[in-house]
């Protein structure tokens, strides 16, 4: 199976995130990090190539930085990447940002395009679904399970109550929910390797794609905040203090 | 002219839909795209709750239907050109959502807490687990499509008539539409609904192993509470979806919220700071979660839980 897998490249979560003053737009720093909820969808896919005798090819939009996050994916096994990077695509919505991965997918001819069904940082979590519409493919969407069986791909669906089993012949789009496999750590031989591995950079005129974002953020302010309460050290007593707010609630 | 998507669940018109709905109240009156089987029964909730009128779409047997909704939505909304279609952050609602987006070449706005049309359409969403709100403006021409969390409107009835039922026939998306559901599966809950409970205890990675979640299930047995997870023990495995609170997961806003082992990451706040009161248990006094929390006890969980239990049990 011929596999691509949407990956992101975001400011490592563990810093704390700033805002350009005028657009509101996240900065993104050079140095960025794989998107911790992608590693699973790079999992997948290399799972699926692994029994399939397959390719996973890693499509990415943002900008390149010193690639970083990129070969972090690369690292754990995938082939290769196409990465789209144009100063234009700054501040895409998520209608733009599908538009630019269907144009770079599609000439491919993928079997199984894989997402992650929200990103860490943008978490508008329905890149996915404009994906599949514009790729016209079906979309088995928050996977928790998958299993590929000739042209067939079924996943249990997470659903409020439980799952649903669904299934679609492929050409096919899945995203996968964090927790549906365990991703692997990159070996050393993975990070060498994935020095060597080819990275094709595009731009939007190169996709043929024009940009038009019909959303702007036009005010960011702080939210009214709780007023902080106490803070006390248990000492044995802490489950007196509970008990002693537990009446003042009026719940028992 | 304001359109509500509204899946139908097993208990009739999803929740989340019935609070977009008194919403969209406001913003003129609303136009109901419900999705499922539908029935008398569901139709006049919809009325009693301000639609006065129902475009009824049904999926094909064995269909998930999402694909097919979808094209016929697109057709509808060109033909009626509402100014916004609200949907609810949930699975279908975004399948939906994100797929006409595509179709229309219509922008959209997740996340949404508010939204309000004077002077153009915008959103309100939450950044940084809640602590600055962000106000986006749509451009362009309409529909303006939003996904907006469930819990950020009460859901009231406005004791309206039956609204006017139209059945929209599905067209046939082609390959698009090729997803078929082949099972499903329901997981056994039992006692209060989290959406519902006036007390929520909330287990985190602190516990330490599935078995100590234990404690926080002995913990709500006296109190008539609900039981919550963070994600990180969702994924881990040790207890179902259901229980997640978040960002993903449920948005509650209980009377009382007690957190033990939460470190507090912005993901899960955003799912729970709207409680009336937060208590929090952690052993490290640096985690964010004491900063919304009106009593932060510094302790373990296994000292200060088994005495809070036994606490309240011999009340
Ligand atoms: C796109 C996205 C969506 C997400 N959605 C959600 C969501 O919906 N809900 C959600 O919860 N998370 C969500 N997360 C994950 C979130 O970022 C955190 O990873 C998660 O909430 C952490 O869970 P935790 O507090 O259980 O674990 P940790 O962050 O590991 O915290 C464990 C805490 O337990 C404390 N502790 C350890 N031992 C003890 C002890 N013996 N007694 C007392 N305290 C102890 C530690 O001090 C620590 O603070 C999401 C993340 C992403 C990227
Ligand atoms: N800029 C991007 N480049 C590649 N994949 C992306 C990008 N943005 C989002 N995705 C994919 O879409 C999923 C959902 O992202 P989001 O819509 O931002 O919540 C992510 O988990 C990625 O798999």
């Amino acid at each position: 199976m011929k596999i691509a897998v949407c990956v992101k490249q975001i400011p490592d979560p563990a810093s704390p995130y700033e805002l350009d003053p005028t657009t509101y737009n996240l900065i993104r720093p050079n140095e960025q990090v794989l998107d911790d909820t992608d590693r699973y969808g790079v999992e997948v896919g290399l799972q699926i190539a692994g029994d399939t005798d397959g390719t996973v090819t890693l499509v990415s939009m943002g900008p390149s930085g010193n690639l970083n996050g990129i070969r972090q994916a690369l690292a754990m096994g995938a082939d290769g990447a196409i990465l789209v990077d144009d100063e234009a695509l700054k501040g895409s919505d998520s209608l733009t940002t599908a538009k630019i991965l269907a144009a770079a997918i599609a000439p491919e001819s993928f079997d199984i395009v894989i997402a992650g069904t929200e990103s860490t940082d943008g978490y508008s979590g329905i890149l996915p679904q404009q994906l599949a519409e514009l790729l016209g493919v079906p979309a088995l969407t928050y996977a928790k399970k998958i299993d590929v069986d000739g042209s067939t791909v079924r996943i249990n669906r997470q659903t409020a109550t439980g799952f649903d089993t669904i299934e679609a012949p492929t050409p096919v789009l899945v995203s996968v929910t964090a927790g549906v496999v365990e991703p692997r750590y990159p070996t050393f031989k993975g990070i060498m390797d994935a020095k060597k591995k080819p990275v094709d950079t595009k731009t939007a005129g190169d996709l043929g794609v024009d940009i038009q974002v019909d959303q702007r953020i036009v005010m960011v302010v702080p939210a009214p905040s709780r007023s902080g309460g106490q803070v006390i050290v248990d000492e044995g007593d802490g489950h007196e203090k509970i008990v002693a707010m537990l009446e003042q609630a009026k719940v028992i | 002219m304001a359109w509500v998507f509204i899946e139908e669940t097993e208990t009739g018109p999803a929740a989340v839909g019935l609070e977009i709905l008194t919403k969209a109240r406001e913003l003129g009156s609303p136009t109901v795209i419900y999705f499922g089987a539908g029935s008398e029964a569901a139709f006049a909730t919809l009325g009693d709750y301000g639609a006065t009128e129902v475009f009824h779409l049904v999926p094909a047997e064995g269909s998930t239907g999402i694909a097919a909704a979808t094209a016929a939505m697109a057709d509808l909304a060109t033909e009626h050109n509402p100014d916004v279609i609200l949907f609810g952050q949930t699975y279908t609602d975004r399948d939906v959502a994100g797929r006409l987006s595509a179709r229309m070449g219509k922008t959209i706005i997740s996340n949404g807490i508010d939204v309000a049309v004077d002077g153009g359409v915008g959103v309100t969403t939450e950044l940084f687990g809640g602590a600055q709100l962000v106000t986006t403006m749509f451009e362009g021409e309409g529909p303006h499509l939003v996904l907006l969390r469930p819990k950020s409107f009460p859901a009231e009835p406005a004791g309206g008539a039956a609204p006017t039922v139209t059945a929209v026939p599905l067209p046939d998306p082609g390959h698009a539409g090729a997803a078929r559901v082949v099972g499903n599966f329901i997981e056994e809950s039992q006692g209060p609904k989290l959406e519902e409970a006036a007390v929520i205890i909330a287990g985190g990675r602190g516990l330490g192993s599935a078995e100590a979640f234990g404690l926080i299930e002995q913990l709500a047995a006296p109190l008539k509470a609900a039981t919550g997870a963070t994600r990180a023990i969702v994924d881990a495995g040790w207890v179902p979806y259901s229980k997640q609170v978040g960002q993903t997961g449920k948005t509650v806003k209980p009377d009382v919220y007690i957190a033990c082992g939460i470190s507090g990451a912005m993901q899960h706040l955003v799912g729970m700071k709207d409680s009336k009161m937060i208590i929090a248990i952690n052993k490290d006094e640096e985690a964010p979660i004491f900063g919304v929390a009106d009593l932060g006890i510094v302790g373990d969980v296994h000292q200060v839980l088994p005495k809070l239990i036994e606490a309240l049990e011999n009340r």
